[in-house]
C-alpha cells in the first residue's frame, strides 16, 4: 500500500477497549456512524468547560465567546464544502436537514414551492432519509414522485434520464454515494439534466462529505445535507447547505427564539438565512466538535483519506472475490466507488453473519441499511455491510475475511 | 464459546428444516408481521376449532433465530387450547426477558428452551419473538 494512515488510529480512544470475546475492536460500520478522535471529544467537552453560554443572546463574555466559537464553526463548515457562511444552517442531523427543505418546499408561502402536478425525482437507491420526506411532500402537495432506477451492478441507470427528469420536474433529490452499494453517482450528469428543465438539485452528501473533498460550486447543486457524526464529529449536529438566494425564498419550518426579525402579539417576521432555520438554542458544543473534526480531517487531507480508503476497498473486493458463496451487492470495479461494501453469504442470513463476526470483535452493519426499496428490488432480505474510515487498515480486512470463513463453517455452508 | 449459547444445535436444525412452513389454504385468519429494523417478515395462518389452535402454518424470510422460533412455536401451539397456548406464550416471554438467568421450563417449552441463550443478546430477542407476536395478533383477531 502506497499510503499508510495507520498512525492515526491511536487518535481514536475507542480502539483501546475490548469487545465481545475479549477481542480488539475491528470497526467496519463507519457508514452508520464514525468513531471520534480525541481532538473532537476534547473540543466538545472544552466548550462546556470553558465557554458554555447560549449563543447570540446575552451581553456577557461567555455569550460572546460561545457565539464566536459557534460562528467560527459555521465558517469552517462553509470552507469545508466551498460555500459561504451565510449558506450553512446547523441542524440536528442530515435527516433533519433534508426534512427542512422538503417541508419548506411544501409551504405555499415559500417563494419556491411544490404544487399539484409538479414532479419530484429521487433514485431507487436512496436512504429512507432522502426518500420519505419527498414521498410526504408529494402527498401533501399533490405532486408526483418518480425515480431513476439502478443497474444490476448498483450503478445509477441514466438511460431514461430525459424521460424521468422532464418539464414537470421541480426537484431532483439524489444521494452522492449509495450507503448500500458504495456507488458514487455522476452528479454532473444529473445536475445537467435538472438544469435543462429548471429543476433544483438536492444532494445527500452523508456518505461523501466525510470521505472525499466536495465543493458545492463544482457539484452545481442547490441544497446539500451531511451529518456531523459520520464525519468524525459529534452526534446531534447536521448541516444543511443551500444557495443563499434560495434559502431566502424558503419559509422556516421550526419557530421560536433567535430566528426572528421582529415579533408582535399577532405575527412575526424572520431573520435572514441561516438564522431563520435555527430556532431555539442550537447544539453549540456539537457544532464546535464538528469544526474540530473538519480540522482533523483536513490535517490528514481528504484526498489522502479517499486514496487510502480506495486501497482498502480494492483489498476487500479482491478478498471477497476469492471466496466461494459470497456475492458483492454493488460495483465490483473501483471506478467511482467509495469504501462501502455490501455482500451476501449464501445460506446465511445477514443478521447471523453479523452475529458471528461480532463474536470476533468485528462490527459490521446487517439488514436493509434504511434502503428497503433497494432490497425489495433486488429481492434480498438484506446484506452484510463493511464500511471504512481512515482508522481502518489491512489487518481489519484480513480479520473480516477470516471471520466470514468462520461464519461459513459455523453455519456449515459450502466451502 | 458465547455464540454456542445463542445458536443451539436445536435452533440450527429447525432453521435448516423448519416445521409447518408453507401457508395452508385452510385458515381462519392471516396476519403479516415484520421487523422494521432488520427486515425480517412472517406471514402466519391460524386455524381454530372448538377453542383449540387446530393449525398454524407460516412463511417468511429472516435470520436463523426468527425462522427457527416460528418452527418451534408452531410445533408447541398446534393442538393446544387457547388457555394452554397462552401459558406457553407467557413462559416464552418470561424466558426471553430473563437476560440469560433462566433455563426455561422444558416440560412446557420443549425445544423452546433452546432459545434461553437468545435472552443474553438484546438485539436478537425481537428476532425470536417475531412469530410469537404474529400468533398473539392472530389469536386476538380471531377471538373478536
Amino acid at each position: 500500500m502506497n499510503l499508510d494512515l495507520s498512525e492515526y488510529k491511536k487518535d481514536f480512544p475507542i480502539f483501546q477497549r475490548k469487545v465481545r470475546g475479549g477481542n480488539s475492536l475491528v470497526y467496519l460500520d463507519s457508514a452508520a456512524t464514525s468513531q471520534k478522535p480525541t481532538a473532537v471529544i476534547e473540543a466538545e467537552s472544552n466548550f462546556y468547560r470553558t465557554i458554555n453560554a447560549a449563543v447570540h443572546r446575552g451581553a456577557h463574555l461567555l455569550a460572546e465567546e460561545a457565539s464566536d466559537a459557534f460562528e467560527m464553526s459555521r465558517s469552517n463548515v462553509a470552507s469545508f464544502i466551498g460555500a459561504d457562511s451565510s449558506e450553512v444552517v446547523f441542524t440536528k442531523s442530515a435527516t433533519e436537514s433534508l426534512n427542512i427543505i422538503a417541508y419548506s418546499l411544501g409551504n405555499p408561502d415559500s417563494r419556491i414551492n411544490i404544487k399539484s402536478g409538479d414532479q419530484i425525482v429521487v433514485t431507487e437507491m436512496e436512504h429512507h432519509a432522502n426518500l420519505i420526506p419527498w414521498q410526504q411532500l408529494a402527498k401533501r402537495t399533490g405532486a408526483s414522485l418518480s425515480w431513476l432506477s439502478f443497474t444490476e451492478d448498483g450503478r445509477i441507470d441514466l438511460s431514461n434520464i430525459k424521460d424521468v427528469i422532464n418539464s414537470k420536474t421541480k426537484i431532483v433529490a439524489v444521494t452522492h454515494q449509495s450507503n448500500v452499494f458504495g456507488t458514487i453517482l455522476p452528479i454532473d450528469e444529473i445536475s445537467k439534466a435538472a438544469r435543462a428543465v429548471g429543476a433544483l438539485v438536492v444532494l445527500d452528501a452523508c456518505q461523501s462529505a466525510p470521505h472525499f473533498p466536495i465543493n458545492v460550486k463544482e457539484l452545481d447543486v442547490d441544497f446539500l445535507a451531511f451529518s456531523g457524526h459520520k464525519t468524525l464529529g459529534p452526534t446531534g449536529i447536521g448541516v444543511l447547505w443551500g444557495k443563499h438566494q434560495l434559502l431566502e425564498k424558503l419559509e422556516p419550518v421550526v419557530f421560536g427564539g433567535s430566528m426572528v426579525d421582529s415579533v408582535t402579539m399577532t405575527g412575526a417576521t424572520w431573520a435572514s438565512a441561516p438564522r431563520k432555520f435555527e430556532a431555539g438554542v442550537p447544539n453549540m458544543a456539537q457544532a464546535v466538535g464538528l469544526s474540530a473534526a473538519i480540522d482533523y480531517l483536513r490535517s490528514i487531507g481528504l484526498n489522502n483519506i479517499a486514496e487510502y480508503e480506495h486501497e482498502l476497498t480494492k483489498y476487500l473486493l479482491e478478498g471477497l472475490a476469492s471466496m466461494s458463496g459470497i456475492k458483492v451487492i454493488g460495483p465490483l470495479d473501483l471506478k467511482d466507488r467509495g469504501g462501502v461494501i455490501s455482500f451476501t453469504v449464501d445460506g446465511v442470513h445477514p443478521h447471523d453473519v453479523g452475529q458471528v463476526l461480532d463474536q470476533y470483535g468485528i462490527a459490521v452493519r446487517t439488514g436493509h441499511h434504511c434502503a428497503w426499496p433497494l432490497m425489495r428490488k433486488l429481492k434480498i432480505a438484506g446484506t452484510t455491510r463493511a464500511s471504512f474510515h481512515l482508522y481502518n487498515n489491512r489487518e481489519d480486512i484480513k480479520q473480516l475475511i477470516d471471520g466470514i470463513e468462520k461464519v461459513k463453517s459455523y453455519f456449515k455452508v459450502a466451502k | 464459546m458465547e455464540l454456542d449459547s445463542l445458536y443451539q444445535e436445536v435452533i440450527l436444525d429447525h432453521y435448516r428444516s423448519p416445521h409447518h412452513k408453507g401457508l395452508s389454504d385452510d385458515k381462519d385468519i392471516q396476519v403479516h408481521h415484520n421487523n422494521p429494523s432488520c427486515g425480517d417478515e412472517i406471514t402466519l395462518n391460524l386455524k381454530v376449532q372448538e377453542g383449540k389452535v387446530s393449525d398454524i402454518s407460516w412463511d417468511g424470510v429472516g435470520c436463523s433465530i426468527s425462522m427457527a422460533s416460528a418452527s418451534v412455536m408452531s410445533d408447541l401451539l398446534i393442538g393446544k387450547t387457547f388457555r394452554e397456548a397462552n401459558v406457553i406464550f407467557e413462559a416464552f416471554m418470561e424466558l426471553m426477558q430473563s437476560k440469560g438467568r433462566s433455563d426455561g421450563d422444558e416440560s412446557l417449552l420443549e425445544d423452546g428452551v433452546a432459545f434461553a441463550g437468545v435472552s443474553k443478546f438484546p438485539a436478537r430477542i425481537k428476532c425470536a419473538l417475531l412469530s410469537w407476536m404474529a400468533f398473539k395478533d392472530a389469536a386476538i383477531q380471531v377471538m373478536e
